[in-house]
Order: structure tokens, then C-alpha cells, then sequence
């Protein structure tokens, strides 16, 4: 078995004079800079807050953001990392003020008794996701990581979703890299949990109807 | 190689940041447990799948309005203060 294929992101060679003409006063060159990258932020954010409200705030609050602190983007790192950071605060900060009974914390290590060890190991059909529309599909997922942690719900759209490496994750959340790895291996591993009951492989012929999306729960 | 210990390496496995002897050796293990071939099987399948969903796509309607209404919000802070982001 395989690694993934990680996503291959574009070549960011013109990057850093978009921002250096952006810093000098070209708001075009900021304007392509937010052409490049906003679809990315939209689904972080919307991964984070589960509101499509809150995530368009946040699409418009980080960017701004971005353009009024261009001076304290030194280009040690991507420009989109740093963005990334900056639209993560700002989807957190959204997650607290409409949970704020809960706070919601990056850092938190989230204890829950062998959460990473699989329960219920069954073998999925060959393609799982063939098995429904894509709607009813969509929904499974958002419906499966709606139900985690947004710690590691954070973890696994950037790792995984948007495919930055493991060190511009953990730059990216102000997190190490064992934090960030321990988070993913929990994240992946309890959505495989949480999906097997749509994707198991069945065997038996007895007139049993597969799940269908509005029974997911969780 | 017990399961417990191949769960912990399966991030890196995945990922395929591991070096050659220590591949080798859970891929051993995947030769004979079933149990951990279908966990990571199912765990790579649930990646795939959710990058490939293409979930929360950004409408082409609201992205025009976030565009225009970030680009506004840019220009008026160049105006109010034209020295600020190139300080």
C-alpha cells in the first residue's frame, strides 16, 4: 500500500513581488494575491466555524487583516502560510464568540480515553463514495466532521484538505510538529471510525438498505 | 511489530516520511494483520475522499462579492493611510 499522492501546489515564484508591491502601495497586486488564495480560505474557514456566515467574515476579515500588517510579513515563510494563520485566529475567535461556553483552543490536548485505537475494523466497498450522490456524499462528510474536535478538524483540512506539509501546518497553528502529527493520527483515524457505517463493504443479501445520509447522528 | 505500535507509525506511514527499514517493517506487519491492512486501507480511502469532495466550494457569485468588498475595504485604508502598509 501507498503513500497519498500529496496535492501539488502552484509554483509561488511572482509571490513574494506581489507582496512587495502590494506593501508599496499596488492594491492590484494585493487584489491577485486574494484571487489566488480565497477559495482555500473560504473552506478552512468554513471547515473551522461550520457557518457560512461566519466563514465569509472571515474570508474578508483575514484578508484585510493581511493587507493592513504587510509590513510584519517579513517572507521567512509562504505568504500563504502566514495567511492561513491569520484566517485560523479569526475562524477561532468567530468559534468562541458563538460557543463561548466552550473555549476553543488549538493548544488543548484533547483527552479522550483511546480515541485513537479503532473500535470496529470492517472492510469498505471497492469505491465507498460511488455508493451515493454526490450531495448525499457531501453531507456525510460535513455531517462526520462536524463531529470532531475543531482542534483536530483544523489539523486535518490543512494537512490533508489543503495539503500543506506537516511543518507549515504546525507553523501555521503555532503548534510543534509531534502536536501536529498526534492531532492528524486522531483525526484520521476517528473519521475512518465514523465513517465505516456508510462505507463498510456488505455481504449480506437480505433486503437491507444501506444508511442514507439523514441517519448520521453524530 | 504489535498493532498499537504500527497505529502509532501509521501517520508517517501515509505520509510516506519514514526511512526505508522502518517501512519495511510495517509493511511486514500489513503482510499478516488484517485488522491493521484494513484500518489503513480505510484510513487512506477517508483522506482521499475528503480532499476529493470537494466540500464548502466557494460560490462564484459570493466569491465576485468577497472580491469587490475586500478590494473597497484595501483601497480605503490605502487612502486613510498610504504609508502604513509599506511602514
Amino acid at each position: 500500500m501507498g503513500a497519498i499522492q500529496p496535492r501539488v501546489s502552484e509554483p509561488a515564484t511572482d509571490e513574494l513581488a506581489l507582496v512587495e508591491a502590494a506593501k508599496a502601495g499596488d492594491v492590484g497586486a494585493f487584489e491577485q494575491l486574494v484571487r489566488r488564495y480565497d477559495r482555500n480560505v473560504f473552506r478552512i474557514a468554513q471547515h473551522i466555524t461550520q457557518n457560512r456566515e461566519d466563514a465569509e467574515d472571515v474570508v474578508q476579515d483575514a484578508f484585510f487583516k493581511a493587507y493592513s500588517n504587510l509590513n510584519q510579513f517579513q517572507g521567512q515563510s509562504k505568504f500563504y502560510t502566514w495567511l492561513v494563520r491569520i484566517a485560523v485566529n479569526e475562524a477561532l475567535m468567530k468559534l468562541r464568540r458563538r460557543r463561548p461556553e466552550r473555549t476553543v483552543s488549538l493548544d488543548e490536548d484533547v483527552k479522550t480515553e483511546d480515541d485513537s485505537v479503532p473500535r470496529e475494523v470492517a472492510d469498505w466497498s471497492p469505491n465507498p463514495e460511488q455508493q451515493y450522490t454526490q450531495a448525499e456524499l457531501r453531507d456525510i462528510l460535513d455531517r462526520t466532521i462536524h463531529g470532531l474536535p475543531a482542534t483536530f478538524r483544523t489539523v486535518f483540512v490543512l494537512r490533508d484538505v489543503e495539503g500543506l506539509s506537516t511543518e507549515e501546518t504546525a507553523e501555521a497553528l503555532d503548534l510543534s510538529v509531534p502536536a501536529v502529527k498526534s492531532r492528524l493520527l486522531r483525526a484520521r483515524l476517528q473519521l475512518r471510525e465514523r465513517l465505516n457505517k456508510y462505507f463498510q463493504r456488505r455481504e449480506r443479501n437480505d433486503g437491507s438498505q444501506r444508511p442514507r445520509s439523514g441517519d448520521n447522528n453524530q | 511489530m504489535k498493532c498499537s505500535e504500527f497505529l502509532r507509525e501509521l501517520t508517517d506511514y501515509l505520509d510516506g516520511a519514514m526511512d526505508a527499514g522502518t517501512k519495511a517493517e510495517l509493511e511486514e506487519h500489513l503482510a499478516w494483520c488484517h485488522n491493521c491492512y484494513v484500518v489503513c486501507d480505510t484510513t487512506k480511502k477517508t483522506i482521499e475522499i475528503y480532499r476529493d469532495a470537494q466540500l464548502y466550494e466557494l460560490p462564484e457569485d459570493l466569491e465576485t462579492r468577497l472580491r469587490s468588498a475586500i478590494a473597497t475595504k484595501c483601497q480605503q485604508r490605502r487612502k486613510a493611510d498610504p504609508e502604513e502598509t509599506s511602514r
